[in-house]
């Protein structure tokens, strides 16, 4: 296929993807803004009113940005582990499958859906968090490109989820068993700097406290963690998930008997 | 002439040790009608999955229109249409929808896909029902609706995988005459069927395959030359109590005034009309009973057992 075909074949997955995620928003776009709305109020407002200043801003401020990577990450995720595994499920996945459409584009037709998701979610976030605090970006690039590139890996996290899934069971363990406590204790609502030396050393082997720190810092100017080595590390993930989920799609694994 | 599909040496053995296919090789014209018949298990699905890189081989070589699998794959799966067993379409999905995004896996840009999907899903019926989701069609709608998908690319070579199973009779002569336009304009295609009047009805070559190996590969006229012997429905004139002795033939009484007659080439018909004459009773009508292929596949495949 020259270039131009290509890209329709990547485009063609990537709106049904759109389309599948926003056909279905009272599951997919609702849920979270209404989660981070409760979040918001309790823990930003009523709880963080209490709690004083962290990291020099006060408390809302300072959960806003994890709780904006939070969303990125889960929908993200959970964009490409349900829509993958459905269509293996349904045999759909035969209709990509027959077409000449390398691997390749399949992959990356996925993974720019899961994070279409992951990002509209996000921006859904920040534009409720405006209602609650004032949002002042320290350095713009950073934030956006730690947004983007956060969303791809969790997006590469979903798809090879959803290769070795074979129940829908399987397709909520990693996001209820590790990712969500590797959210919440990734420093969403406190900085590490709280935590005895020795917890704090633990923290820092979860990846996901670099990605919201490396957020932060993008719109607070604060952060537990340096910044570089964060992208260094998020660069190494997408090029071992991009590589690994390829070998998955060329072996057919989960898909082709 | 060039061969549309040709099937070398073709193994496979599943995960789990089954061997489904023993080696088999297998050549398709361009422009054929072609069965693939066997019984359940006995290989079809799994040649039409390789074919159709549904399933990976273990050993040997497939080419679609001169098109290596191995080497040139996007080229052979641009030749190739296909249309499961299965339904394998996304249910929540409109049906213009599933045509339309199937196009576009073809690298068919919006604008000419919607014109492709306008053309065959009004050429199968299915035009009304463009904006239904699919799970909301009968059996028989979304059998045609996994057609028009297949078609939509305009591919060299369908493969159709019991695309009749469970249609009804009507709908399933309308599908008939669908694929022998769509043949006689130039689309090869390879048919699997569990109906095998179908198979003889629409096609010009056979290959049955059975427990992973060809057991038999010709034009469907030199297989039904085989069979020495046909079985003719005789409609009588006036009831009959209990079935006749006609002697040389074998006779079954089917109703009041029906018989099944069975004829060997040699003897012919006359002397069964002489004899039911000599006994009072003329023949009204008659008609071969079809399904000829039927007892040969029949005794094919329990010579192989």
């Amino acid at each position: 296929m020259n270039s131009q075909l290509l890209l329709t074949a990547f485009w063609t997955i990537v709106v049904k993807e759109v389309r599948r995620f926003t056909r279905i928003w009272a599951q997919t776009l609702l849920p979270p803004a209404i989660t981070m709305t409760l979040y918001f109020i309790i823990f930003g407002n009523l709880i963080g009113s209490r709690i004083g200043e962290m990291g020099g801003f006060n408390y809302m401020e300072y959960i806003v940005p994890g709780l904006i990577m939070m969303s990125v990450i889960t929908n993200s995720y959970g964009n490409v582990v349900s829509s993958f595994f459905g269509t293996k499920f349904q045999h759909n996945i035969e209709e990509l499958l027959v077409a000449p459409v390398p691997n390749w584009v399949i992959l990356a037709g996925y993974v720019i859906g899961g994070m279409a998701r992951g990002l509209a979610v996000g921006l859904i976030v920040t534009v409720l968090s405006l209602f609650f605090t004032n949002l002042q970006i320290h350095h713009l690039g950073v934030t956006i490109s730690i947004v983007l590139l956060t969303s791809i890996v969790f997006a590469l996290g979903g798809f090879i989820n959803a290769v070795f899934a074979n129940t829908f069971d399987d397709i909520s363990i990693i996001p209820t068993f590790v990712l969500t406590p590797l959210t919440y204790l990734g420093g969403v609502f406190y900085s590490i700097q709280l935590l005895p030396e020795f917890w704090q050393g633990v923290s820092q082997l979860n990846p996901i406290l670099y990605m919201v720190n490396t957020f932060r810092y993008g719109i607070l100017g604060v952060s537990d963690i340096n910044v570089g080595f964060a992208f260094t590390m998020i660069l190494v993930f997408i090029a071992v998930l991009a590589g690994f989920s390829l070998h998955l799609l060329n072996i057919g694994k989960g898909i082709r008997s | 002439m060039t061969l549309a599909l040709s099937i070398d040496n073709l193994r496979k053995t599943y995960g789990n040790g089954f061997e489904a296919l023993k080696g088999i090789s297998l050549e398709v014209k361009q422009g054929d009608f072609f069965a693939l018949l066997g019984p359940n298990g006995a290989g079809k699905s799994t040649t039409l999955g390789i074919v159709s890189s549904l399933v990976n081989k273990s050993g040997g070589k497939v080419s679609v229109f001169g098109h290596d699998l191995d080497s040139e794959l996007t080229r052979a799966k641009l030749c190739l249409g296909v249309v499961p067993q299965e339904f394998n379409f996304n249910p929540f999905e409109k049906v213009f929808d599933i045509v339309v995004t199937q196009a576009g896996y073809y690298g068919i840009g919006r604008k000419r896909a919607s014109e492709r999907a306008e053309f065959y899903l009004r050429k199968l019926g299915l035009w009304e029902k463009r904006n239904e989701r699919a799970r909301m069609l009968s059996g028989g709608m979304k059998r045609r609706l996994m057609i028009a998908r297949a078609l939509v690319h305009d591919p060299k070579m369908l493969i159709l995988d019991e695309p009749t199973a469970g249609v009804d009779i009507e709908l399933r002569r309308s599908m008939w005459e669908f694929l022998r336009e769509i043949n006689a304009a130039g689309t090869t295609i390879i048919l699997t069927t569990h109906y095998l009047e179908e198979a003889e009805s629409l096609c010009r070559n056979i290959a049955i395959i059975d427990h992973g190996q060809i057991i038999q590969n010709s034009t469907m006229k030199a297989l039904l030359a085989k069979l020495n012997m046909e079985t003719f429905v005789l409609d009588l004139d006036r009831d009959i109590d209990a079935s006749p002795v006609l002697d040389g033939y074998g006779v079954r009484l089917v109703d009041t005034h029906t018989l099944e007659v069975d004829v060997e080439k040699s003897k012919g018909l006359n002397p069964i009309f002489a004899q039911l004459s000599a006994l009072g009773y003329s023949v009204a009508s008659m008609r071969n009973k079809a399904n000829r292929l039927e007892e040969l596949f029949v005794s094919l495949v329990d010579k192989n057992l």
